[in-house]
């Protein structure tokens, strides 16, 4: 099952999801992007059913950036995760609802704020300091409790998620080998080597 | 779901061409984008299609309808373009269909598709798939890029997700950007990669074939191992056999390299020395 983090920070959020695409008991690939840039300073995690992951997350960065050409102006991250949740609700109530959890990282440009926002396959939103998804939550949320300050600075971040990776690697019986980490700030999104 | 059942309330079936003077009329609202729609392709009329489909299908049912599921299909990218190699055996449950079947499906002169899960639904999706590449390159012409042909594949098969199709597909072909392979299910995945195995033999091919691998593998070297992995899946992989087909991609298509029978391939194998372990 996939693992997605996010930590938000100072300035910014980083947030890793394991590379890791599987059918049944077969590795297929590493390497798999489990992420979208719905706009230049918003980021989606995604993870769940097979298929849905890409497909909504791909209609959602659609719709944001097409909103993005119509208006000239990019949404906010906290508008951004409204849109994806009521989405993902409207779904939950059709026939055949997206099976997918989802966490949003981005950073506010008008406020100059980070934000991440956790959202679940039945459409829960919260806005939340730090998430995880998958059975990585088990092992990571507590540490993350145990360590994680609002005023954490970039370097303490990525030091912070690579704890939470080193205890997947050494307490989960599922190999967990290559995370990918991505950060959102000001300047935009970039990787990070973990 | 709900936009799927409004649409087909009005089946495309039901327009009326009974009279030839409406003929022009209904053309002329014709719109090449519709053509990349969703198919017009009926569903049972039933409350739930998975249920229709698992009645016809289960070992009790009456008029049962055998579904081919057991295969070995793989194929790889190396230095020369891309190998694919794929068995021929198609069963029924434990009753062997056919040995002979074409799992390899040649979606156009620089396409293919492999075939793994049910034989119907992988030969119908390619064969439109096949339509609207020839649509995409009748209209652009040019031909279209193995991603976007992929993308147009996995669209149409997750437009039925969870109504019982099932289908593990590689979708090759050499396009701009040179050699590219792409694994597409009846989930809606669809990843790109430089190696894959599908089918319930997958694992043993997976075991010579990941073993073997490397990318500067010549062309015959990496055509023999295409073709070992495939033995070697046959050959512990009840629900595949048959014979090999090999195929190889290069920059001007596909080209039909071979079909070895596995049990000829046995006593070759047999007789000739392992080697040294790499």
């Amino acid at each position: 099952m996939d693992t997605l983090f996010g930590i938000t920070g100072k300035d910014f959020v980083i947030t890793a999801y394991d590379s890791k695409a599987v059918a049944s008991i077969t590795l297929m690939k590493i390497g798999e992007d489990k992420s979208r840039e719905l706009n230049p300073h918003t980021l989606m995690l995604f993870s769940g059913e097979p298929g849905d992951g890409v497909h909504f997350s791909e209609y959602i960065e659609r719709n944001i950036k097409l909103y993005g050409i119509r208006n000239g102006m990019e949404l906010s991250p906290r508008a951004v995760s409204s849109f994806a949740r009521r989405e993902l609700a409207d779904s939950l109530r059709s026939r055949k609802p997206y099976s997918v959890n989802l966490l949003i990282a981005g950073y506010d440009t008008k406020t100059s704020t980070p934000a991440l926002y956790w959202l679940d396959h039945l459409a829960s939103l919260a806005e939340v300091p730090f998430a995880a998804h998958g059975y990585g939550a088990y092992y990571c949320l507590s540490l993350l409790d145990r360590y994680h300050r609002p005023d954490i600075s970039e370097e303490e971040g990525i030091k912070l998620m690579q704890k939470c990776i080193g205890e997947l690697r050494s307490r989960m019986i599922l190999n967990m080998p290559d995370f990918v980490a991505k950060i959102v700030s000001k300047d935009g999104i970039r990787i990070v080597q973990i | 779901m709900d936009t799927l059942v409004s649409k087909y309330a009005n089946s495309a079936s039901s327009a009326s061409f009974d009279n030839a003077d409406n003929l022009g009329d209904n053309l002329s609202g014709w719109d090449a984008a519709n053509q990349f729609a969703l198919p017009a392709f009926d569903i049972p009329m039933v409350a739930n299609p998975v249920d229709f489909l698992r009645a016809h299908t289960d070992a009790s049912a009456e008029n049962r309808i055998r579904i081919q599921h057991g295969t070995t299909t793989l194929a790889f990218k190396f230095q020369g373009g891309i190998i694919v190699a794929v068995d021929s055996r198609a069963s029924g449950g434990s009753y062997i269909a056919s040995q002979t079947v074409k799992k390899v499906i040649e979606i156009n002169p620089y396409l293919l598709g492999t075939m793994a899960g049910g034989a119907a639904d992988c030969q119908y999706w390619e064969r439109e798939l096949g339509r609207r590449c020839r649509l995409y390159e009748l209209r652009n012409k040019e031909r279209i890029s193995v991603a976007a042909a992929s993308k147009i594949l996995s669209n149409m098969v997750y437009d039925y997700k969870g109504m019982g199709l099932s289908m593990g597909t590689m979708i090759t072909g050499w396009d701009k950007t040179g050699p590219a392979l792409f694994y597409v299910d009846s989930d809606g995945t669809r990843m790109k990669g430089e190696r894959f195995s599908v089918g319930s033999g997958s694992t043993f091919a997976y075991g010579v074939l990941d073993s073997g691998y490397d990318f500067d593998l010549s062309v015959p070297d990496a055509i023999e191992l295409g073709r070992r992995a495939i033995y070697h899946a046959t050959h512990r992989d009840a629900y595949s056999g048959g014979s090999v087909n090999v195929f190889h991609v290069k920059e001007t298509g596909w080209e039909f390299i071979g079909n070895y029978d596995v049990g000829e391939l046995h006593w070759h194998y047999a007789a000739q020395p392992k080697g040294p372990v790499v």
